[in-house]
């Protein structure tokens, strides 16, 4: 079907944990991820599963005492020319020239990632200089032009974060992260502060960017339902680790691990027979203390002995329409239904 | 609220406040027990008795007309910059004595202010950034120097340097024997002796801008915006310096301009352990020898200086901080 | 489903924090608090156990300005009397001005800056110019001018003037942070639910600013006592009562540095240091309780043997973690 191609981002058993007197927590345990050019892939999963530890890690963004302690992050960017980086080993200064440049993010909370006292203009302004030679001129006019690309007056570039309406400051956060034309663009939740009028507008201006400019997109969420949409891959993440990796549509129709099909049961679709609304009974396990086996066993309605013998490694789902398709749950197959009837995801026709 | 009601806010402000220093001033010897002009002429037998009627009608002994004609003399001869005159020098007139204490006070202190804020400033973002380093090992010296009395530190450093080394003078604000002027032998005694003073001052208030501004700058080095910065791969110097040291310093301006009240006040320890010819020495013989017109002005000199001082820090504030402007003041 | 009032789970969650944080004091605060308390216990059991009179005099050559001995622990002065007991008996009269000044005043700012900051509106605007008028008069001079002006210097107008010229401080602090803690929801949760104004100030929002009002209270303390210190040095107080000020005025006057009588006022000047670096350190502990990132233990990361600062990229450290908490299975 698709040519096998380099995945730009590669991340390859990456072990993230916070270092404390009491010993390690262990936030991100051996997730394996690659991001190909131009593809999304989503990142799912509920608060604390470790999926911002897990990108903010990958960059190497986490503050002491958070430590990376295994695997490795391997970035091929079509500047590099064939040559392979690997994050884990750069210097800060090298690190430095990957920044922004091949990696861009887009926080949460842009009242909070914009500096309070910086114009608009200035902010990004800085952002170019650091990466670009440009002439001053030309800087201002790329700058402005970004500001053209999200759709917002020039005007605005005079502006302090504080007089920006909420949506406009995160189009600000993403005219920012494109600025100098990266390869990768990693979003940590960038809607879930706006309401939901503005949040299909900024999503709608990220897909049309995506097919103009031909990055690739992280796209981290506790929200699903999003992904299912936005999404060419999805990656699951429960409690530090990644329990299932699948094509949005075999997560949306065919989901094997039993928390996936926890959380597509927590909403409702549009089309579809109505159903009952389960959700996920409980709540995540302290990281600090969890049990052997597979995390998700005091939640999950298709828990037996075994599941507490299990290595929580990704395998192929055994008749998944989607080659790729891998879950960590050998004991549950796409469409199963739980012995109580829980964790039961409708089968819609597609 | 827009950026000019915000202003306008202020100055009704400062004007309030300065109305309340006159009003204070007029008060005090009229509410004070004890009748002052019999306290001055009982120390003072040669006074005339010209005198005696002037400091009467000065402090309102007299009851000279009702209390409202008193307050609207005292107004107007302040606007004319009218002070009264002093006891202990008669018939030297307040406001000249004030004249010539008063740029002694200003320039010492002031330099050494504005030395101390940025030192410590300086040190204090230094110590945040580099958190774990040697700046961190000297923070308890350092919250010794900010417990220890002034006075005391002063007269320690003079008895080290200055009584035993014998590398700077010992007190005062020239070489007596110099006369004052814009002369280059006048100018250096001035500045030798400005040293030890200086010294203690600086020395004494560094340590606690260092520490305030460490504080909040581990706060500011913690938010978002930093942390963003650093992942547009931005310079460490930018990030210290527009993007964390440019917001962590706001609160420290305000509290520096705040401050600017306290510099007079330790002006006057420095002065009295010093003998230095500024505007706090004065105000302290003024007190001990009980010279109630030269007190008062001085302290109306001091209460309006301060006020104005404010009023220009507050503008720099205003200057600094983008949300300000808004209106939107947080103090 | 049930919604958890939030109410509960603010002030249960204020509560474990603050008792998980005087658990974790630093070393700084520790040592502080130490000092701060021998200080206590000294200024009480001090007049008690001070061997001489303080203001005993003597006049015999061999009792005038005598180094330390045997017989007079901390020497003599200039006109025999016994440094020891001044000290002992100045400690209890400076500590004591302190507390009550700090007491008075730091009442009197939360009063203010409670009522300022909650009650918002014409009330704030008239408290924050009384504070404000209060903060930029100068405060060494009007009390110079203030205590000149009246006849009795004594302890009491002191403490007044003082606590009069100290509470504004603690009163905008208290005030900015009410400002914030009444656009938290769960104060709005609590109103929405009927809580009554007071009850609502004494539980939601006194509570979470119990670290801001101690370290008000020290930092005011502080104030106190270095200013009368100063102040008495100078000559501006009570004559007839022993406080540490008062040995270093009778030091001074003495010239007991020129005639290196160091044993007349370095034991008050250190006190008084001493005493101030105490409340200066636990004052850090107040801070640092309130706000976990200034924690020495947040600050000083050791990873690998190296400090990490913050501009620090996350540190690759491949040599297995160390006590790891839980035991996981060896995929393989």
């Amino acid at each position: 079907m698709t040519v096998p191609v380099e995945p730009v981002l590669e991340i390859s058993e990456l072990s993230v944990a916070y270092r404390g007197a009491a010993g390690d927590v262990r936030a991100v345990e051996r997730v394996s991820l690659s991001l190909r050019p131009g593809e999304v892939v989503g990142l799912a999963g509920e608060s604390g599963s470790g999926k911002s530890t897990l990108a903010y890690g990958a960059c190497r963004l986490l503050r002491p005492p958070a430590v990376i302690t295994g695997g490795s992050v391997t970035y091929r960017g079509r500047r590099l020319a064939g040559r392979s980086v690997e994050v884990l080993e750069r210097t800060p200064p090298e690190l430095r020239e990957l920044r922004w440049r091949e990696i861009a993010i887009v926080f949460q909370s842009a009242m909070n990632a914009l500096n309070p006292v910086l114009r608009v203009r200035d902010q990004l302004l800085d952002v170019v200089e650091a990466h670009l030679s440009l002439t001053k001129l030309d800087a201002r006019e790329r700058v402005a032009s970004l500001l053209d690309l999200v759709a917002i007056p020039r005007d605005r570039l005079r502006s302090y974060p504080h007089e920006l309406s909420g949506g406009m400051r995160q189009r600000v956060m993403i005219a920012m992260a494109l600025a100098v034309d990266p390869e990768v663009v990693i979003m940590d939740e960038p809607t879930t502060a706006l309401d939901v009028v503005v949040q299909r507008e900024i999503l709608g201006q990220i897909v049309e960017l995506k097919q103009r400019l031909g990055f690739a997109v992280l796209f981290i969420t506790h929200d699903l339902s999003l992904l299912l949409e936005l999404a060419d891959r999805i990656a699951v993440m429960y409690a530090g680790q990644l329990v299932e990796v699948a094509s949005a549509h075999a997560v949306h129709h065919g989901p094997a691990h039993p928390y996936t099909k926890g959380l597509l049961n927590s909403f409702p679709s549009l089309r579809g027979p109505r159903r009952e609304l389960a959700g996920i009974p409980g709540s995540p396990p302290d990281l600090r203390s969890l049990p052997a086996g597979c995390p998700f066993v005091p939640r999950c309605g298709f828990a037996t002995d075994e599941c507490t013998k299990v290595d929580m490694v990704l395998r192929a789902v055994p008749g998944a329409r989607d080659p790729g398709h891998v879950s960590a749950c050998p004991f549950v197959a796409p469409g199963a239904q739980a012995p109580d009837g829980k964790g039961t995801v409708s089968e819609v026709a597609s | 609220m827009s950026a000019v009601a915000f202003v306008v806010r202020r100055l009704v402000f400062y004007v309030v406040a300065g109305w309340a220093a006159l009003t204070v001033n007029f008060f005090i010897p009229r509410l004070m027990p004890g009748n002052p002009v019999e306290t001055m002429m009982a120390k003072f037998p040669e006074l005339q008795p010209q005198a005696q009627r002037a400091l009467e009608a000065e402090f309102g002994a007299r009851h000279d007309g009702s209390l409202i004609h008193q307050y609207g003399q005292y107004v107007v001869d302040v606007f004319h910059g009218n002070l009264g005159v002093s006891v202990i020098e008669y018939p030297a007139k307040v406001s000249s004595i004030i004249g010539a204490t008063l740029p002694w006070t200003l320039t010492l202190v002031g330099v050494a202010t504005i030395v101390s804020f940025a030192l410590g400033t300086g040190l204090g973002i230094l110590a945040a950034w580099r958190r774990g380093g040697w700046l961190d090992r000297v923070l308890p010296a350092l919250t010794f120097l900010q417990g220890i009395p002034y006075f005391f530190l002063a007269l320690l450093v003079v008895d080290a340097f200055a009584v035993h080394l014998g590398w700077f003078p010992i007190q005062q604000g020239y070489s007596p024997g110099l006369v004052p002027g814009w002369h280059w032998p006048f100018v250096q005694s001035a500045l030798y002796h400005s040293v030890l003073p200086a010294l203690t001052i600086v020395v004494t208030s560094m340590a606690g801008w260092m520490l305030q501004m460490r504080n909040v700058m581990i706060t500011t080095i913690g938010e978002d915006y930093v942390l963003a910065a650093q992942a547009k791969g931005l310079s460490s110097r930018r990030v210290v310096t527009t993007y964390a040291a440019r917001n962590a310093i706001l609160p420290n301006l305000s509290g520096f301009a705040l401050s600017l009240g306290f510099v007079i006040s330790g002006a006057l320890l420095m002065e009295i352990v010093f003998s230095y010819p500024g505007i706090g020495l004065t105000l302290y013989n003024a007190v001990t020898s009980d010279d109630y017109p030269l007190m008062q002005g001085i302290f109306l000199i001091i209460a309006l200086a301060v006020l104005l001082a404010n009023l220009v820090a507050d503008a720099v504030y205003v200057l600094a901080d983008p949300r300000a402007r808004a209106g939107r003041s947080e103090t | 489903m049930t919604v958890a009032l939030p109410v509960r789970g603010a002030r249960a969650r204020g509560a474990t924090r603050r008792a998980a944080g005087a658990r974790r004091l630093s070393t700084k605060a520790r040592i502080g608090a130490l000092i701060c308390a021998l200080f206590v216990v000294a200024a009480i059991v001090g007049p008690m156990v001070a061997p001489y009179d303080p203001s005993a005099q003597s006049f015999a050559p061999v009792d005038i300005l005598h180094a330390p001995s045997m017989a007079h622990l901390l020497g003599t002065t200039a006109r025999g009397e016994d440094v020891l007991s001044q000290v002992l008996v100045g400690l209890r009269a400076t500590l004591v001005l302190g507390l009550l000044t700090g007491l008075i005043a730091t009442v009197l700012a939360v009063v203010v800056g409670i009522s300022a900051g909650f009650l918002g509106g014409f009330w704030d605007e008239l408290l924050s110019l009384l504070s404000n008028v209060f903060l930029v008069l100068p405060a060494l001079p009007l009390l110079v001018v203030l205590i000149g002006y009246l006849p009795q210097r004594g302890q009491t107008s002191t403490i007044l003037v003082l606590s009069l010229l100290g509470w504004p401080w603690g009163a905008r602090v208290i005030r900015a942070q009410t400002l914030t803690l009444r656009g938290r929801d769960f104060v709005a949760a609590s109103r929405e639910t009927g809580e009554r104004t007071w009850r609502v100030i004494f539980f939601e929002i006194l509570p979470n600013e119990v670290s801001l009002i101690a370290a008000s209270f020290v930092s005011t303390v502080l104030y106190a006592i270095g200013t009368s210190v100063a102040l008495a040095f100078i000559g501006l107080t009570n004559f007839s009562q022993w406080s540490l000020g008062l040995i270093l005025y009778w030091a001074q006057n003495g010239n007991a540095l020129q005639l290196n009588a160091w044993w007349w006022f370095a034991p008050a000047g250190l006190c008084v240091a001493l005493l101030g670096t105490g409340l200066v350190l636990l004052n850090f502990g107040i801070d640092e309780i309130g706000n976990p990132r200034l924690r020495e233990a947040a600050g000083r990361v050791r990873i690998e043997g190296r400090a990490w600062r913050p501009a620090d990229p996350t540190p690759v450290v491949r040599s297995g973690s160390t006590r790891s908490p839980a035991a996981r299975p060896e995929a393989r």
